[in-house]
């Protein structure tokens, strides 16, 4: 954990330096598990009956449509027998379809993608590629009716410590460039902005993209700032990146497309960071839908009672409640936390010091903007107090003296805001 | 499961840069220490008497209001302890108990408890005792009249400022800077050691506890305005230095201006509320009925904070038009 040093006087200088921590360059596969559990993220609305059923055979990277009606499909990693089927809601009222597969020690591939599907169209990938590692919905970059102009690819971590994607760079950069060719014939579009740290400025450079090389400063990489920063197009609060015509994608799913069409089969693995109790970082490359509970035993990693583990880095990652718990599609990293260095929130209101309001990327008055979270006056402190401008960085709580959950509360915000507007509209 | 471990949830960030609350109250207390030792070595017992009793009641009024508000008692966080602290250092070495008793019952409870507590007083609860006590009992802070026993062999025993309004500006080349800044005059336990009270205050903005911007345009709001009444009639109104290095300017500027709930976050206000403070303190002292303006000058900018605040920088996304 870092810490505010003795002498603080500017704001705290966090650094994306995850790849320079990083011992030795190769990743560490981990053995495939003998249970891999995949989840789909519903899609709202009526959901029809499910098609797959327990005691379905299933081969690996096999194409599983999940229901009668609609496109919603998974891809298999591994071969072998559906043991369970079921559906979990996530605490933000988001529902999952997990199914589960008992795998057997040997792979057999299925050939249907290979037959059907190896042409570089949209179609295909849309058949598909959906869910590539690196990224959980490759459909939004290809639009038909809204088609995207420019696509931008993070060379850099979403969070502090993480490094997948800039190893991805470091070691895959020959065939990031091929990738990109794949992306432009699926999507159409022609402008590739590679976003790098001045350390990865030469793998960039090979891609054939237009480099953009920013100072690894935490939140610097955060999409919102980069479209500020790069396209200088900053995102209005009620619309979204790709209604500019805007998308982001990782270099993972770059390298996976290549992968996916050069080899004819649907890639099952994912590259992760690993980050332990000390901080010590390990890159792993494990399938998808692994359980966590297989990649911590794999690196002698002990977890016991009290102890936390995040998906994802330091201050953005979900923290999750169970070592059963599969790796999922866009699971960058994975973050053990000893009991020890487990921040406990505290109750007391806000003195006003005004550490967040300097820390902020995006400028919010946020010693205000939490006096009206805490009341739950959602739409004015959208209104008045920039609610939707925030990045979710998390800095607001790292630096928060009385350890008030800013960021908690302005998620909370965030997700109430359209259910209290949604509400009022049937009130008429 | 039996054998399932049980995690600790929550949202992110899992990490926090460890300040907190207490911490900065300790390091507030430590910063002020230099003045108020020096204060109690040239007043002897009676100030060390004035400092105790002022922190230790200042902490048992909020225990008391913990108490009575049914409330987990928030002694803990030092707050109350640095508010009896500051109070004792703006009061003479010869306060009666009852005024020390009164003085931080007003600030602890009046000041901030009735408000809901620490983070919600709109004004700085030390300077509002401390204004309440300079209205009702006149003498009790009136240097001159309450030190009249006291002979600390210092070249003049005479309050500054109070000679400065009284005699005019001749009385000025009495006190030398070396003087004013080790606290060689008579005035209040803790805010007449200039060294100490600067080495505090630089110890605390390196620190990052206080926020430099409002110490450091205070102090130059009070140079710029006394060196302008300076300059249009230097025989009425005295230097800018001796504005500086007198009265509570330098305890104003690095200790009760910066109090956090009662002043802005934001940078242009920040330099607005400390200079317009720095302004109304040399004003009051120049032309106003008060010996010194601090008090008052910091109170009346407590006041303004929240409008000021609205000052602020455009957040991103927002009145963008286009798209």
């Amino acid at each position: 954990m870092i810490k505010k040093p003795f002498f603080g006087l500017g704001k705290p200088k966090l650094q994306y330096s995850g790849i320079n921590n990083i011992e030795g360059k190769d990743l560490k596969e981990i053995p495939p598990s003998t249970r891999v559990t995949l989840m789909h993220k519903s899609p709202g609305g009526e959901l029809g009956e499910l098609v797959l059923s327990i005691g379905d055979e299933v081969r690996t990277g096999q194409k599983l449509n999940l229901r009668e009606m609609g496109e919603e499909y998974l891809t298999s990693t591994a071969t072998g027998t559906i043991t369970d089927i079921s559906h979990t809601t996530e605490y933000t009222g988001q529902t999952f379809t997990s199914v589960s597969i008992e795998a057997k020690s040997k792979d057999l591939w299925d050939d249907e993608f290979e037959k059907t599907g190896k042409d570089a169209a949209p179609e295909n990938a849309l058949t598909f590629l959906s869910s590539l590692p690196g990224i959980s919905d490759l459909s939004s970059l290809i639009e038909i009716d809204n088609p995207l102009n420019t696509i931008i690819i993070n060379g850099l971590d979403r969070d502090l410590l993480v490094a997948t994607n800039q190893i991805i760079v470091k070691t895959m950069a020959e065939h990031l460039s091929e990738g990109i060719e794949y992306l432009k014939k699926i999507t159409g579009v022609s402008r590739f902005i590679f976003v790098v740290p001045p350390s990865l400025r030469v793998e960039a450079e090979q891609s054939g993209a237009e480099v953009e090389v920013i100072e690894p400063v935490y939140p610097d990489a955060t999409p919102g700032l980069l479209m500020k920063r790069i396209l200088d197009n900053p995102v209005p609060p009620s619309r979204t990146f790709e209604d500019l015509g805007v998308a982001f994608i990782n270099p993972e799913a770059v390298v996976a497309l290549r992968t996916a069409f050069v080899e004819g089969k649907l890639p099952v693995t994912k590259v992760l960071t690993v980050i332990d109790k000390d901080n010590k970082l390990t890159c792993i490359k494990a399938r998808i839908g692994t359980p966590v509970r297989d990649i911590l035993s794999a690196l002698n990693i002990d977890v016991s009672h009290g102890d936390r583990l995040v998906f994802g880095g330091p201050m953005s990652g979900q923290s999750v409640y169970s070592e059963d718990m599969p790796i999922l599609h866009d699971t960058d990293a994975i973050m053990v936390q000893d009991k020890d260095q487990v921040n406990p929130s505290g109750n007391d209101p806000c003195i006003n010091c005004g550490e967040c309001v300097r820390v902020c990327p995006a400028k919010i008055p946020v010693n205000m903007l939490i006096r009206l979270l805490e009341n739950g006056l959602y739409e004015e402190a959208a209104q008045e107090y920039d609610l939707l401008s925030c990045v979710e960085c998390g800095l607001c709580s790292y630096v928060c003296e009385m350890r008030i959950p800013i960021s908690h509360y302005i998620m909370l915000g965030k997700h109430e805001l359209p259910l209290t507007e949604g509400l009022e509209e049937s009130n008429g | 499961m039996a054998n399932q471990k049980l995690f600790v949830s929550s949202h992110a960030p899992y990490w926090h840069n460890g300040s907190s609350l207490s911490m900065k109250s300790y390091n507030i207390m430590l910063a002020a220490l230099p003045a108020v030792l020096m204060g109690i070595y040239q007043y002897g017992p009676p100030a060390l008497g004035v400092v105790a009793l002022s922190v230790s009641t200042a902490m048992i009024w909020e225990l008391i209001m913990n108490y009575v508000t049914k409330r987990p008692a928030s002694i803990g966080d030092g707050n109350a302890a640095v508010i009896g602290l500051l109070m004792a250092m703006l009061l003479p070495a010869s306060t009666p108990w009852w005024t020390v008793l009164i003085g931080t019952f007003l600030a602890v409870v009046v000041g901030k408890q009735i408000f809901g507590g620490i983070g919600c007083n709109p004004l700085n609860p030390v300077l509002v005792a401390i204004a309440i006590i300079l209205l009702s009992w006149k003498g009790l802070l009136d240097f001159d009249e309450a030190l009249v026993n006291y002979d600390l062999g210092f070249e003049v025993m005479v309050y500054p400022l109070a000679a400065l309004k009284h005699l005019g500006t001749s009385v000025v080349l009495n006190y030398s800077v070396g003087d004013l800044l080790m606290g060689q005059y008579a005035g209040a336990i803790g805010s007449t050691f200039g060294i100490g009270l600067i080495i505090g205050g630089i110890y605390l903005i390196l620190r990052g506890m206080i926020r430099w911007e409002i110490s450091i345009s205070f102090l130059a709001g009070v140079f710029v305005t006394a060196f302008f009444f300076n300059i249009a009639d230097s025989e009425k109104y005295a230097a800018p230095l001796f504005h500086l290095l007198t009265g509570y300017t330098l305890i104003g500027a690095f200790f009760l201006a910066t109090e956090d709930s009662s002043s802005p976050v934001n940078f242009v206000p920040m330099l607005i509320y400390g200079a317009c403070a720095g302004f109304l303190t040399v004003l009051i002292r120049n032309i106003g009925a008060f010996v010194d303006g601090a008090v008052f000058a910091i109170l009346m900018m407590n006041i303004a904070n929240p409008l000021l605040d609205k000052i602020r920088p455009k957040p991103l996304r927002k009145g963008i038009k286009h798209a």
